[in-house]
C-alpha cells in the first residue's frame, strides 16, 4: 500500500506532542493510558470505530497498516544506496526505473505514487523538497521528520538552498551544482548519493551504514566517520 | 464510494500527443488557479527548459474534487535557472530548480523569455 | 513555540497565493528537533492510506489535500499535521455520505464520555466543522 505523503506541516508541530505524549522517545502505544486527551485524538477514535463499525475498514486493517509504515525506515533506502553502490548495473536500473528496481530488493511502493531517484555526482547536488504538502517517498524511507513537513523548510529551501544546507552541516566542493526537486507531482524523490571516498572493497551493510536517511534527502552528504576508516 | 483512480504508473518512453520534448524552453502560465492546484506559486510566468517527459497522469486539479480527471495529461520535470526564478538568489549561476509540472499549466518560449522573466 | 512570523505578504490575499503554496517566503529557522508519533497519529495515517487505496477508494489523495488546503490561514498554521489530516479524512467522509455530521458528533460525545469514566481528562476543545 503507498504512501500518502502530502502534507503541510507546522513549525510548532512538537509543542503539541506535550499533550500527545509526554515521553518522546517512549513507545507511542504507551502514552495512550495516562494523560489528558486532545479533541484530535478522539476524533481519530471516533472516525475509527465508526469506519470499523460500518464495515469500511477492519481493526485489523488499520494495524496491519501501522505495522506496515512503522517496518518502512531509512535502513531499507540505505540498503537500496549500498547496493546501488557496489552494483552498476543495478544502479542503472534503479535510476531508470526505481519502482521496478525496488521490487525486485522486495519493497512493494504501492498505486499511490512512482518514485524517481536523482543521482548525486561530482558536480552536482541534489536536494528534495515538497513546497506545497510534504510528499516524501515514505514506503522506503519511512515518514519523514517534522522538519521536512514544516513551512520553514519547504519555503527557504526552494529559494535559499545554501543557507539550508549549510545549516544541517552539508560543505559542498566548489563549483558543484545545487539542484533542487520540489515535488510538485504524484513522483517521490529519493536522492542517490556519492560513495564516500575510502570505501573500496567494503560490504554492503557496512556501506549502508554510511547513508542516513538525510543523505536521501540531500541535506546531509554521506561520509566514513572519522576514526572508522578500514583496513583495504 | 467511488473507486481510486487507477494506478498513476508512468510510461518513460516519450508521450504520443505529447506539447514539448525534452531541451524545449517552455514558460510556465500566469493565470489564477481555480481551486486544487499543483503548479507553485513561486513558478508563475517562469521559464524553463524540459528535463525530461514524466508520463502521463489523470488531472490532480480534477480528483481533487472526486472527478476522474480524464483525459490523462502529460507531466513533465521543467529544470529552471535558480537566477531566473528569483531576484535575489544567493548562489552560483549554475544552480538549477525542477518541478513536474503538467502540460496545461506550460507554453511554448522563445530562447530570449529568459530574459525577458529576469527583468519582470 | 510562537507562531511564526511572515515577513512575507499574506498567503491568500489579492495576489492569489493559495495558504499552503509557501516557496520562497519567509518563516525563519527550520526547527529540527524529532519526536515519535502518537498512536493516533500512525492511526490516522494508516486510515488516509487505506481510504485512498485502490481498495477502498473511499476517496482520492489529492481531495484530501485540496481539504487542507482549503484551511483558513490561521487553522493551517496552528493545528498540527496530523491534526490537519483527521479533520480532513472527517470533512472527507462527510462529503462522500461514508458517516453523517451527527454520526460523528454522536459518537465524540461517546468517546469522550469513556475518557472521563476512565478518568482521563479531555480536552474541551472543539474539533470545528
Amino acid at each position: 500500500m503507498t504512501h500518502h505523503d502530502h502534507d503541510d506541516h507546522d513549525d510548532h508541530d512538537h509543542d503539541h506532542h506535550d499533550h500527545d505524549h509526554k515521553h518522546p522517545h517512549a513507545s507511542p502505544q504507551k502514552d495512550h493510558d495516562t494523560g489528558p486527551v486532545g479533541a484530535y485524538e478522539m476524533l481519530e477514535e471516533t472516525i475509527r470505530s465508526l469506519l470499523i463499525e460500518k464495515g469500511v475498514l477492519t481493526a485489523q486493517e488499520i494495524a496491519a497498516q501501522v505495522d506496515l509504515m512503522d517496518s518502512r525506515s531509512p535502513a531499507l533506502g540505505a540498503k537500496v544506496v549500498a547496493k546501488a553502490w557496489v552494483d552498476p548495473d543495478f544502479k542503472k536500473r534503479l535510476l531508470a526505473d526505481t519502482r521496478s528496481a525496488l521490487a525486485e530488493v522486495g519493497i512493494d511502493i504501492g498505486t499511490l505514487a512512482d518514485y524517481r531517484t536523482v543521482e548525486n555526482v561530482p558536480g552536482i547536488h541534489n536536494v528534495i523538497v515538497c513546497t506545497l504538502c510534504s510528499c516524501y517517498p515514505k514506503l522506503l524511507l519511512g515518514i519523514p521528520p517534522a522538519w521536512y513537513k514544516s513551512l520553514a523548510y519547504r519555503s527557504r529551501v526552494v529559494v535559499d538552498p545554501r543557507g539550508v544546507l549549510e545549516e544541517f552541516g552539508v560543505e559542498l566542493p566548489e563549483g558543484t551544482e545545487v539542484r533542487v526537486h520540489d515535488s510538485t507531482a504524484d513522483l517521490r524523490y529519493l536522492v542517490l548519493p556519492m560513495r564516500p571516498k575510502g570505501t573500496r572493497g567494503w560490504s554492503e551493510a557496512d556501506l549502508a551504514a554510511l547513508v542516513t536517511r538525510d543523505c536521501m534527502i540531500g541535506t546531509a552528504i554521506s561520509a566514513v566517520p572519522k576514526g572508522k576508516r578500514k583496513a583495504a | 464510494m467511488t473507486r481510486q483512480a487507477k494506478s498513476q504508473a508512468t510510461s518513460r518512453a516519450p508521450e504520443p500527443g505529447s506539447r514539448f520534448a525534452p531541451g524545449e524552453t517552455v514558460r510556465v502560465a500566469e493565470r489564477p488557479a481555480l481551486g486544487h492546484c499543483r503548479t507553485p506559486w513561486y513558478l508563475r510566468g517562469k521559464t524553463g527548459v524540459v528535463a525530461s517527459v514524466q508520463g502521463i497522469f489523470r488531472n490532480p486539479e480534477q480528483l481533487a474534487y472526486h472527478q476522474p480527471g480524464l483525459p490523462k495529461r502529460v507531466l513533465y520535470k521543467v529544470r529552471f535557472e535558480q537566477a531566473a526564478i528569483w531576484d535575489d538568489y544567493r548562489g552560483p549561476a549554475g544552480d538549477h530548480l525542477e518541478a513536474d509540472i503538467y502540460e496545461h499549466w506550460l507554453e511554448p518560449a522563445s530562447r530570449s523569455a529568459p530574459d525577458l522573466e529576469k527583468a519582470r | 513555540m510562537p507562531s511564526p512570523k511572515r515577513k512575507t505578504m499574506p498567503r491568500k490575499g489579492a495576489d492569489g497565493r493559495a495558504t499552503h503554496d509557501v516557496g520562497g517566503l519567509e518563516f525563519g529557522a527550520i526547527d529540527r528537533h524529532e519526536h515519535d508519533l502518537a498512536l493516533w497519529e500512525k492511526r490516522t495515517d494508516a486510515m488516509l492510506i487505506l481510504l485512498v487505496g485502490p481498495k477502498k477508494g473511499a476517496f482520492a489523495i489529492d481531495a484530501h489535500r485540496r481539504v487542507v488546503e482549503d484551511y483558513g490561514q490561521q487553522t493551517y498554521d496552528r493545528i498540527t499535521y496530523y491534526e490537519k489530516w483527521i479533520r480532513a479524512i472527517r470533512n472527507l467522509l462527510v462529503e462522500q455520505g461514508i458517516v453523517s455530521r451527527e454520526e460523528i458528533d454522536e459518537r465524540l460525545a461517546e468517546v469522550r464520555e469513556r475518557f472521563a469514566k476512565a478518568g482521563r481528562k479531555a480536552s474541551k476543545e472543539r474539533v470545528s466543522w
